[in-house]
């Protein structure tokens, strides 16, 4: 294990550490085979199908027939065309619209925009945004009836196709909404490292604008540390199911809700081209990273040679400052389709073109509630569980890796984000046949195993800093008191990251909250939680109906980030209490 | 190259209803070094911000700033031709000594050749032959400071403010490095002004001295003191105290 790094050990003692148990020092080891066998066992066992190899089913004999099959799917070419555009074009669109946006503004503290809007839209779930951004831009949607009559002279919701349309122009809507908040907030942390004022300052000495300055100098400092970010973001904008589901065209979809499309039919030949197309979809996003680096080489050349023209004007500024305004209808956009889950929730009858409902109402709710527990349950469990496991696992690797002295290295980043970086569709039929063979399939252990392997990459990407960051002296003053290291990792560690142990679990509730195609095929259909519903209901069921489902489904990760943050603060109050009396 | 004067009119600046700069009014001429002098927090380094346009913060500022017989009060930092040389040197990492440079050179020298050029014979002309293609972070720290100068100059200010810019040198740099920004200072007929909490910077730099005091009472006073008048000090303590404000 070379390359682990922030997830392996080096072996050699640094001297003054206290060896790790054997088993804590496997822990590394133990974590990347939890999250790497599934997918690479996933992937081997979504490839063979590609070539006419399933056990059970067709075995012994090579062939390209899937491959011919797809290429007879009808709408396939549109398919793929789909993919690509909705896909890159959200990507440009939301990385060049972040940079315009800190180019504008790029203190270290993202703002108060930010934070107060774009952090309900990070914490949402994809399909829940998905459906309210599907409420807003619908013909009878919120921004039809704000137009509606006195402009469009509209009675009636027009006979157009806003959402689920043939470009896919909603869905990249819908992704650039909600991906911005996030590589705005990766951006604020690597803005974080660099002293942008200071160079701005300089710059500003040497004649030039802050905008020009800071995509000549900030922009380059910062993006080795967006760049895993920003291919994250490109993959998942490529493969992207439930979001395509509610805002995308439906005949043809996109190549990888075509393909799930075909690996849920009943009929087991259609897994074959389903399975050419999940590699086709992997094949898809492994070039268009690879095209993503080819074009950071080419733009890094070329800004080299632009940076050393001298050129203190630049088109950029007003470009820019749009990008900026963009960036801010964007959010009100995210934070107007949260709003309307909850208004259509609670609504009872709304004519068109009536801005609010004429009645309120609670029936949604009341009808629901059954229903609502049992899938509510399950992702608090499903949730609950993989968060714990994916905790339990960081906070090993972590407290092996100080134990070894061995620091983390920046080149196991690239493990971490495999998960991120590698399309779920082309590697969850393969993980569901490995669970098959272990007799795990449509079983909630299977369910939070694949919720685990999105879930511990977030969470070691979120407590890793802080986890490293805190001052070793306190950890050594209570081994040299002669506390045993467990006891100063329970009794000196623990307490003192509550709070960035508690944020990790709530950003691993969150994630979890989010997964919609690893339940649905770990869980074989048998599984069903708030996303899997919602998703469902999204496509044609009733609005308040569905709206219930969105609204609890967004709540979750907001009531998680919310006791993350509120715990600690009244244990503090207690310590005070305790400490006055 | 240039012949403009630096002109404070009644420049003030105050922090929470504090004077931090007692109202100031001096003129340095081309090729002149106007010293200010003064403790940590003393509001030298403030008074280099707001002069530079890049002061942010709750402070009052007050006064106008004239390059010249431009007005620069209001005008955006980047428009102000007022270079400043920082403590750090502050080049990039991200580019090479040359790019640092090119970044710096202003954009009336066109082509890529001229450009390279130029730089190629101000690297010649500071001692650092063949370094256009280093990365800074390979540079010793007197290097840095020289190509930090270098790239400030290339830009073609019309004012020089220095910052504390010999400050993290050690001593023998130091003084190496202060005579090579006074001789290109001088070369480009620049008016200078330094803040320095060193006494032989002030010494160095053969110019009034501006020092800041604070009374019993707390008030800041500045204290001014002319060449003439240093080299009568030295011989004879007891320097004549001019009250220019204080509030």
């Amino acid at each position: 294990m070379n390359s682990g790094g922030g997830l392996a050990v080096q072996p050699q003692q640094a001297p003054g550490l206290v060896p790790a148990s054997a088993w804590l020092r496997r822990m590394p080891q133990f974590t990347l085979a939890v999250f790497l066998v599934p997918i690479g066992a996933g992937l081997l066992g979504t490839a063979l199908p590609a070539f006419g190899w399933l056990p059970g089913v067709a075995s012994g004999r090579w062939t390209l027939a899937p491959w011919r099959a797809l290429w007879a799917q009808p709408g396939i070419g549109t398919a793929i065309g789909l993919t690509l555009t909705s896909g890159l074009s959200a990507t440009v669109l939301a990385v060049l619209l972040v940079f315009g946006w800190c180019a504008q503004r790029s203190q270290r503290s993202p703002g108060r925009l930010v934070r107060g809007v774009m952090g309900p839209i990070l914490a949402a779930p994809h399909a829940a945004m998905a459906i309210g951004v599907g409420f807003l831009l619908a013909p009878s949607g919120w921004i039809v009836r704000l137009l509606s009559p006195w402009l469009t002279g509209w009675h009636q919701p027009p006979d157009i196709a806003t959402v689920q349309d043939p470009h896919g122009i909603a869905l990249t809507v819908g992704l650039l909404v909600k991906e911005i908040p996030y590589l705005l907030l990766m951006s604020a942390s690597a803005l974080g490292q660099v002293p942008v004022q200071r160079q701005l300052d300089a710059a500003a000495a040497l004649g030039y604008g802050r905008t020009a300055a800071w995509f000549k100098l900030v922009l380059p400092q910062i993006y080795p540390q967006l760049r895993l970010p920003i291919y994250a973001v490109l993959a998942y904008a490529l493969s992207v199911v439930d979001m395509a589901l509610i805002l995308g065209p439906g005949n043809p979809p996109t190549l990888s809700v075509l393909a799930l499309r075909w690996f849920s039919s009943p009929h087991v030949r259609m897994y074959f081209p389903a399975a050419a197309a999940a590699l086709l979809q992997f094949g898809i996003v492994a070039a268009s990273i690879a095209l993503w680096r080819g074009g950071e080489v080419l733009v890094a050349r070329l800004a080299r040679r632009w940076i050393a023209r001298g050129a203190r004007h630049s088109v950029l500024e007003p470009l820019a400052a749009l990008g900026r305004g963009i960036v801010v209808v964007l959010a009100l956009l995210g934070a107007a389709s949260l709003l309307a889950l909850a208004v259509w929730s609670a609504a009872s009858g709304w004519r068109f073109p009536d801005l609010l409902p004429q009645r309120w109402s609670a029936a949604a709710w009341h009808q629901q509630a059954a229903t609502v527990l049992w899938p509510l349950g399950t992702t608090l469990l499903v949730a609950a569980a993989a968060s714990a496991a994916a905790l339990l696992l960081v906070l090993g690797c972590l407290e092996a890796e100080q134990r070894s002295g061995a620091p983390g290295r920046s080149r196991s980043l690239w493990l971490l984000y495999v998960p991120l970086l590698v399309p779920q569709i082309a590697f969850l039929f393969g993980t569901q046949v490995l669970f098959t063979a272990m007799r795990l399939d449509g079983t909630l252990l299977a369910v939070i195993w694949s919720h685990l392997l999105f879930v511990l990459p977030y969470v070691f990407l979120s407590l890793a800093d802080p986890w490293r960051a805190l001052d070793p002296r306190y950890a050594r003053t209570a081994l040299a008191l002669g506390a045993s290291p467990g006891r100063v990792f329970l009794r000196i560690k623990l307490p003192l990251l509550l709070r960035a142990v508690l944020v990790a679990a709530a950003v691993g509730v969150a994630v979890s909250v989010d997964q919609y195609l690893p339940t649905i095929f770990a869980g074989a259909g048998r599984v069903v939680t708030l996303t899997t519903e919602a998703v469902t209901l999204a496509s044609g069921g009733d609005r308040r109906v569905t709206g219930v489902f969105a609204v609890l489904q967004s709540a979750l990760p907001l009531v998680g980030y919310g006791l993350a943050v509120l715990v600690p603060r009244l244990q503090r109050r207690a310590l005070r209490i305790r400490s006055a009396s | 190259m240039s012949d403009a004067a630096l002109r404070l009119e009644q420049v003030s600046i105050a922090l929470d209803g504090r004077v931090l700069i007692p109202p100031l009014t001096e003129q340095i001429l081309p090729g002149t070094v106007l010293t200010l002098m003064g403790p940590s927090g003393s509001g030298k380094s403030t008074l280099l911000s707001f002069l530079g346009g890049t002061l942010r913060g709750p402070f009052r500022t007050a006064g106008r700033i004239w390059v010249g017989s431009r007005e620069v009060s209001t005008v955006a930092a980047e428009q102000r031709r007022i270079g400043t040389l920082f403590q750090d040197d502050l080049l990039f990492p991200h580019l090479t000594v040359g790019e640092n440079l090119a970044f710096g050179l202003a954009r009336a020298v066109r082509g890529r050749s001229a450009r390279a050029a130029r730089i190629t014979a101000v690297l010649a002309h500071a001692g650092l032959e063949g370094f256009a293609s280093r990365d800074p972070a390979t540079l010793s720290g007197g290097q840095r400071a020289r190509v930090a100068l270098l790239r400030l100059l290339l830009a073609e200010p019309q004012v020089l403010l220095l910052d504390e810019p010999f400050n993290k040198l050690d001593a023998a740099l130091r003084a190496e490095f202060r005579r090579f920004v006074f001789e290109h200072a001088a070369a480009a007929a620049l008016p200078v002004l330094l803040v320095t909490h060193d006494r032989a910077d002030a010494e160095a730099a053969a110019g009034t001295v501006l020092e800041f005091r604070t009374d019993a009472m707390g008030t800041v006073f500045i204290e001014r003191t002319s060449p003439e008048q240093s080299e009568s000090a030295a011989s004879a303590p007891g320097v004549e105290s001019v009250r220019e404000g204080g509030g």
